[in-house]
């Protein structure tokens, strides 16, 4: 299963790309995507949403399941996919490119306290 | 707890499948995409391993006599051999024990086929009735043991012409086989195999019945014809868009079939006296079993989601999922009687409340969407 090492991770398989500009980037990761199945829905929250560490931030939607998607940390919501939300299935075909919503954090520094490829990896080894 | 293996296990391991607890059962979820295997039924042809599932022969003098009783469809609809019937097996309460299909073969011998999760269950019902009306039938299941029949859906538009290839010498025998009728081939490579015009996807097709030993030749056999494995997924939302209930989900012992859409199966009209007659015809029907359509985008419909019709009388949904079909969100609802096909209804999903249509079922048919 692939985990991008230059990214960060949650324990509910979440992966986070810090940008130049401050911002972080959401999606779900390629063992998520395997584990919902063909994905048929997402919802995503509206730009300018002020979210807290854990808060249910976006909805994805397979066939089996409906699955919350957290904000790994806290923040304003400054953009969404609009793109995934009209082709959900990409985010099984790529889930690290079908990023689906990006966050200003409140406090930069939160995303070190994310896991790292090796730990995330450790998470997802069974 | 180990899970039960079908003949297939193995097959469906080297298929690539992706295996899930069904109910005790090691079985196939997708094989890698079940909406591919989806369009794969709908389009071409595909394959479900329901070993899982249970033949039960009931054989003996007063054969006829005894499922007269026991099943709420009248099995004298069955004269012609090979016929079959879809029926529900009521309980004293007049709720479903299980739906079924019985084929006749003969005045002495009768064939069911039975639920997986309620195999079990059913034998049980059915050998205390035995005894209690001294019917003197022999019931032998034919899922374990010795005489032990494995199970292979085929379904789909080239369904039966790649079964005919696989089933040299069937030909002649099975292409004339109406809907819902059966034979049995024998002496084929596979052994003697029952080829049953019947399904759960809304597609034609057919369901092989055949020993247990021949399953792996027969599955590869048909994997070499170009028919697509199809798992539990695919299954369950073709029979969703099929308009077909699911027994454990739809119905169960404390459903009455006329609240579940089931009224067609029941022969409420002969003199015939059937176990659960007395209170059924009591309770009559409280709810109707219909369709409905997301028409507001927000989320995928699924079972026990609350619907509200324009009186404000509520119901529930039973079955939900996304139909690869029709690219919308479906389900099977169980609605007051006030409600009327054509209204809009509220679905209560997570902290929305969206707009569905109510339908007439089904919503797919040999591959066409039968509902706006």
């Amino acid at each position: 299963m692939n985990i991008p090492a230059d990214l960060k991770y949650t324990e509910s398989h979440e992966w986070v790309r810090l940008e130049a500009d401050g911002t972080v980037t959401i999606g779900i990761t390629e063992y998520a995507q395997d584990a919902l199945g063909d994905i048929v829905f997402v919802e995503l929250p509206k730009v300018g949403k002020s979210v807290t560490a854990g808060d249910d931030a976006a909805v994805v939607e397979s066939v089996k399941a409906a699955s919350d998607i957290y904000a790994p940390v806290s923040g304003i919501v400054v953009a969404v996919n609009d793109a995934v939300a009209a082709a959900p299935e990409s985010v099984n075909a790529d889930a690290y490119s079908a990023w689906l919503f990006k966050l200003k954090p409140s406090d930069p520094a939160a995303i070190d306290g994310l896991l790292d490829a090796a730990a995330y990896g450790k998470n997802t080894a069974d | 707890m180990t899970l039960k293996a079908t003949p297939l296990n193995s097959a469906h391991r080297a298929a690539g499948a992706k295996m899930v607890d069904f109910g005790g059962w090691d079985m196939p979820v997708n094989y890698g995409s079940q909406i591919e295997e989806h369009h794969a039924v709908r389009r071409d042809a595909g394959m479900f391993d329901v070993s899982h599932m249970c033949v039960v022969d009931i054989e003996g003098v007063h054969a006829r006599a005894f499922l007269r009783a026991l099943l709420a469809n009248n099995i004298d609809k069955l004269q012609v051999a090979g016929k079959a019937l879809y029926s529900c097996m009521l309980n004293l309460s007049g709720c479903v024990i299980d739906d079924l299909i019985v084929y006749f073969f003969s005045e002495e011998r009768f064939r069911l086929v039975v639920n997986a999760g309620t195999a079990e269950k059913d034998l049980v019902w059915i050998n205390a009735q035995n005894a209690a009306t001294g019917s003197g039938v022999t019931v032998t299941q034919r899922r374990d043991g010795i005489g032990a029949m494995a199970l292979i859906a085929v379904q789909g538009p080239n369904a039966r012409a790649k079964v005919w290839q696989v089933l040299a010498g069937a030909q002649a025998a099975c292409e004339a086989l109406k809907p819902f009728n059966a034979v049995v081939v024998p002496g084929t490579v596979f052994g003697d195999v029952m080829v049953a015009r019947t399904g759960y996807t809304g597609e034609d097709g057919v369901e092989l019945a055949f020993p247990a030993q021949q399953a792996e030749a027969l599955w590869s056999a048909l994997l070499g014809a170009g028919v697509k494995p199809a798992g539990l997924g695919a299954r369950d939302t073709l029979r969703l868009e099929a308009g077909m209930n699911l027994y454990g989900q739809d119905m169960d012992d404390s459903v009455n079939p006329l609240d579940a859409g089931l009224a067609w199966t029941i022969d409420l009209v002969s003199e015939r006296d059937f176990l659960g007659k007395a209170a059924l015809v009591a309770m009559g029907q409280r709810y109707q079993f219909l369709g409905l359509i997301l028409a507001d985008k927000g989320g995928v419909l699924r079972a026990h989601q609350k619907v509200i019709g324009a009186s404000g009388a509520s119901g529930e949904i039973t079955s939900g999922t996304f139909s690869p079909t029709m690219q919308k969100a479906i389900a099977l609802a169980r609605l007051p009687m006030d409600v009327a096909v054509g209204d809009t209804v509220t679905v209560e999903i997570r902290d929305k409340r969206l707009a569905a249509t109510v339908v007439k079922l089904p919503f797919v048919r040999n591959g066409k969407i039968l509902v706006a």
